[in-house]
């Protein structure tokens, strides 16, 4: 099942001889379970291609779906709501509330789209259990590792029924270790159904993902294969 | 699982990883049969780079030979003739460990050769050439990825074989992106022909012929 679609979409800033344009005629699909790594160097139009399927910018011309809704169809108003529920955003800089525990942090999508407290409370216990964090529940963000900091930024992401995951270099700053297991945890959270979408110019990061589509200069250039089983690394060989 | 396989690089590895300095370190833990060497070789480096028997037997010939290990006196010389480490055996051993393998002169990098050549053929869209590369090599990537995934966070062994690949292999990438970067703030114009560009690069770093 499609979650993500984007058909034929552009985005160019500016006018006249300072128009740039950032996106050119991108098609992407990222169906349930999907995770799909973009890279690009900088200025290829990674982060933009990511505000843009997350309705946070327009695109110019073209269309994008989430699970089958033209954005282009709702108002700002359903576009807000869409983005509470459906969507989750991970960026480089965890962007977590200082002010709020772990716990508050994660349930406050919820909070902010009319879900009750308690239910809240509730289900971000859930998505802080699955990613191993109950223990941190209760601390605030400047207590926490940046490794912690960036798990409690994808369990926010993840609460609740969230269908699609957004992530701009999610690992960011992190040690191979950290960014690892940051890649971990939102491909699990793919193999429970999210469809993902991860920006990087890191190849090991892009690596976790199904599918990585390379961006220049706008335009979609290539894309991996579809991924074959372990297997087919390894060829048949001595059984001595 | 991955007994019955070997890595597309399991040979070119093979003669880079030592195994006679392999061999001689599982002795040092205690006397051991050949064929219990092969397996825990095996075993060690994830089963990614598997043994033949006969590579275990003729390396164990060789180590006797130079005074490295010893074996049992009864002749038998099947699998269940049994290899101790010789003290000359474990400073060899002790020496290896601290001594970093060659890495001084770069090897002739085929890839480094097609991306020059692609700049004086007539007609080669080097942009292209460098992303063909760089999808093999992410493909490549993704699969290492796969079997980190599904096996590694319990295998301590085979968890550094694939994060040395995928480091090795990101290696590549990004030598391909800062590649491509150079072009574009070079215009992507082809330099000058010139004959005499590649030998003297060789000379320069003391690239082997």
């Amino acid at each position: 099942m499609t979650v993500l679609e984007m058909r034929d979409v552009s985005k160019a800033y500016g006018q006249g001889a300072g128009r740039v344009e950032a996106l050119r005629q991108v098609d992407l699909t990222v169906g349930a379970g999907g995770m799909v790594a973009v890279m690009g160097p900088s200025g290829s139009g990674k982060s933009t291609l990511l505000t843009i399927a997350g309705s946070l910018e327009e695109a110019s011309t073209g269309e994008v779906l989430i699970d089958g809704a033209p954005l282009s169809r709702m108002s700002r108003n359903d576009k807000a709501r869409l983005r509470r529920r459906m969507v989750g955003y991970v960026f480089q800089d965890f962007n977590l509330l200082p002010g709020l525990t772990v716990a508050e942090n994660v349930a406050l999508p919820l909070e902010l789209d009319g879900v009750g407290a308690r239910a809240a409370r509730a289900a971000a216990r859930e998505a802080l259990d699955g990613l191993r964090l109950a223990d941190r529940a209760s601390r605030y963000p400047s207590q926490l590792s940046g490794g912690e900091r960036q798990r409690v930024a994808i369990a926010r992401a993840v609460v609740g029924d969230r269908r699609l995951l957004l992530a701009d270099e999610p690992s960011g700053a992190l040690d191979s270790v950290n960014a690892e297991a940051v890649m971990r945890l939102i491909h699990e959270a793919c193999k429970r159904g999210m469809a993902a979408v991860v920006v990087t110019h890191d190849a090991q990061l892009a690596s976790w993902a199904d599918r990585v589509v390379f961006l220049r200069d706008g335009h979609v250039v290539d894309q991996t294969a579809p991924l074959p089983g372990p297997e087919s690394l390894l060829t048949p060989g001595q059984t001595s | 699982m991955y007994t019955q396989y070997y890595s597309q690089h399991a040979t070119e590895w093979r003669d880079v990883v030592s195994v006679r300095h392999a061999l001689l370190a599982l002795l040092s833990e205690g006397p051991k049969y050949g064929l219990q060497l092969r397996e825990e070789f095996e075993a060690r480096t994830g089963e990614v780079w598997p043994l033949n028997v006969g590579q275990v037997y003729t390396t164990l010939q060789r180590l006797e030979r130079d005074g490295l290990a010893e074996s049992d006196d009864d002749g038998d010389d099947g699998p269940q003739k049994g290899f101790r480490i010789t003290p000359d055996g474990a400073a060899e051993l002790a020496g290896w460990l601290r001594t970093p393998p060659d890495l001084a002169s770069p090897p002739r990098d085929e890839l480094v050769m097609k991306v020059l050549v692609a700049l004086r053929v007539p007609g080669t869209d080097v942009h292209q050439v460098i992303q063909v590369h760089r999808r093999y090599l992410v493909e490549l990537m993704q699969q290492w990825t796969r079997i980190k995934e599904a096996e590694a966070e319990t295998d301590l062994g085979l968890a550094l074989v694939v994060d040395a690949e995928l480091f090795r292999l990101d290696a590549v990438i990004r030598w391909l992106d800062t590649a491509e970067g150079r072009l574009k703030r070079a215009g992507a114009d082809p330099p000058p022909p010139s004959s005499v560009a590649l030998p003297r690069l060789r000379r320069r770093v003391g690239m082997r012929s």
